[in-house]
């Protein structure tokens, strides 16, 4: 089966402003959970922008589902990629919450009460339920976060981008919104974690894209990223504690290969038993 | 000797069924760098608008115990005469930056301080260069990513050469090695030239080590004050959604499995020595 997304050679600048992108070529297969990382200004939003033809190509070229976005619509290509700003006031429209999602199944072909069930279920397992009469620009920046993800999973696209989308989030909504991202992975949904969040990005992804200046630097599973293959730093990005704890304590034969906090104990406690059992 | 003196300071926006702040008191020495977390909605952004008086100046509402900043209570002054001495950095860098270019950006709070124009164009130069985004100078800011944003928001206010800086949150849309920077900058400031930082964050990890204290809010209440030692050995910080780090975490686990922790870490430096004395 061919790549569900495919850029090739893909250059892209506004106007009066320096090359956003410089010949960025990357294959997205259906169902991966990847992640996009890299420095503020690096091309990551520039980059993804051109899956649901918000942006075309001004060079080389993007096809996603065997169509070439220069030839399709914003609709056509919306209900294959959907994607969720790094801002939510830049998608949030509608007077409520409610509103809001049923904008989005308005050109959707389903019963009313269908699609009411589709709103009752997202809205509900981002955590966003008791706000479903307020009006979006009331909310504060996490709870209208959450509901811009709503207003996009709803929809049900094959492909869900989501930009840096762990911003304004807290641990407990952080971990909600891993929850229903492993979730839509299992489902068989293609997810693109665009994000700084490096902590976010190796919990769940499998593969890291990093980028800087308009290029992709690596293109890696997580964990050649991890054994150094590829420079965090050169990308904007710092290794977290636990990474730079974890690399270290090798030297104390304590082997971690999972970066959450369970990952590292389990690691650890059997490096005790081991001792013990000497 | 206080420069923040909080007293019993409860709050309401206008129309809001709850308070957003109940009952809260804190005192803040001067010098001190003090971490304020809690989960979103926690009142976070609200006290940190209490410490500049935009509460209740500029958002109305119903405000009663008092704030006193550098001897001055809030109630009696205009927050652009306190924005001379106590610099704010916004969550949102849109709500703050409004001129055509970054360089004008910075020279507008100068001006309006009355600054003599050499020492105008030395505090650019300073701020600029502090936060390196030299580059952008002549750049609209309305044009810029938010995290390039959210680094001329705080040029602006490091300008001002305030000797209370409070930052809601001036990270979370800047890269992690900018970020860094950033917060290293801030600790630099405040042991070099004794300004008093106080910053509501989420992202921990890189401020533990430099805290003096840490202040924990939830649902409008001050819930812990302390060291970062004494405040992450709690462990219902993590049900309330506060992202302790994860060495931090680690550290905890290990404890109560038995392992001989006396110290909880506050950098990877500390967590390597306390597990390889421990192994």
């Amino acid at each position: 089966m061919p790549p569900f997304i495919v850029v090739h050679d893909l250059y892209f600048s506004y106007p009066n402003y320096v090359t956003a992108l410089q010949g960025v070529n990357l294959n997205i297969d259906k169902g991966e959970l990847m992640a996009i990382m890299g420095e503020n200004g690096a091309g990551k939003t520039t980059l993804v922008k051109h899956f649901n033809g918000l942006l075309r190509p001004q060079s080389g070229s993007v096809t996603v589902d065997g169509i070439d976005t220069r030839n399709a619509t914003v609709a056509e290509l919306s209900t294959r990629v959907g994607y969720v700003f790094q801002n939510p006031l830049y998608q949030l429209f509608s007077e409520t919450v409610e509103k809001e999602m049923m904008l989005g199944l308005s050109g959707v072909n389903l019963p009313d009460s269908e699609k009411k069930n589709r709103v009752d279920e997202v809205l509900i397992e981002l955590g966003v339920e008791r706000f479903r009469n307020r009006h979006p620009l009331m909310l504060s920046e996490g709870e209208r976060k959450r509901v811009a993800i709503a207003s996009v999973l709803v929809m049900d696209p094959a492909v869900i981008a989501l930009d840096e989308p762990t911003l304004a989030l807290d641990y407990t909504e952080k971990r909600r919104l891993g929850g229903v991202i492993e979730r839509l992975h299992n489902e068989g949904h293609t997810i693109i974690l665009v994000t700084h969040d490096v902590e976010f990005a190796f919990d769940l992804s499998e593969r890291i894209v990093t980028m800087s200046r308009g290029k992709i630097l690596a293109d890696l599973p997580k964990e050649k990223v991890f054994n150094g293959e590829a420079s965090l730093d050169a990308a904007g990005l710092v290794e977290p504690q636990l990474f730079q704890l974890a690399r270290r304590l090798k030297a104390l034969d304590v082997h971690i290969s999972d970066f959450s906090v369970e990952g590292a104990f389990a690691g650890v406690m059997k490096r005790v038993k081991r001792s013990k059992g000497k | 000797m206080p420069v923040l003196s909080i007293e019993n300071l409860s709050y309401a926006y206008p129309n809001a069924e709850t308070p957003a702040l109940n009952d809260v008191s804190l005192s803040v020495n001067k010098g001190e760098f003090v971490v304020i977390c809690g989960p979103t909605g926690a009142g976070k952004t609200t006290f940190c608008r209490c410490i500049l008086g935009l509460i209740p100046h500029f958002f109305g509402g119903d405000m009663s115990g008092k704030v006193i900043v550098l001897d001055t209570d809030t109630r009696d002054i205009q927050p652009s005469r306190l924005a001379a001495k106590v610099g704010l950095v916004f969550q949102n860098p849109e709500d703050q930056l409004i001129a055509m270019s970054v360089e004008e950006e910075l020279a507008f709070g100068l001006e309006n301080l009355g600054l003599p124009r050499d020492e105008i164009k030395k505090r650019i130069d300073e701020s600029l260069n502090l936060v390196n985004i030299v580059e952008l100078r002549d750049r609209p800011p309305s044009e810029l990513s938010s995290g390039q944003q959210q680094k001329v928001a705080i040029a602006a206010v490091l300008a001002m050469n305030p000797e209370i800086l409070v930052l809601d949150e001036p990270t979370s849309m800047i890269d992690p090695k900018s970020a860094l920077d950033i917060t290293q900058f801030l600790n630099k400031l405040n042991k070099e030239r004794g300004v008093t930082v106080i910053v509501a964050e989420h992202r921990l990890e890189n401020l533990v080590s430099f805290a003096d204290k840490i202040v924990v809010i939830n649902k409008g209440c001050i819930v812990q004050t302390g060291s970062p030692r004494e405040v992450f050995a709690s462990d219902n910080l993590l049900e309330i959604g506060v992202a302790i780090p994860r060495i931090i975490q680690l550290a905890s686990r290990l404890k109560k499995a038995g392992i001989k922790i006396d110290n909880l870490p506050l950098t990877v430096e500390e967590a390597f020595s306390i597990l390889r004395r421990a192994l």
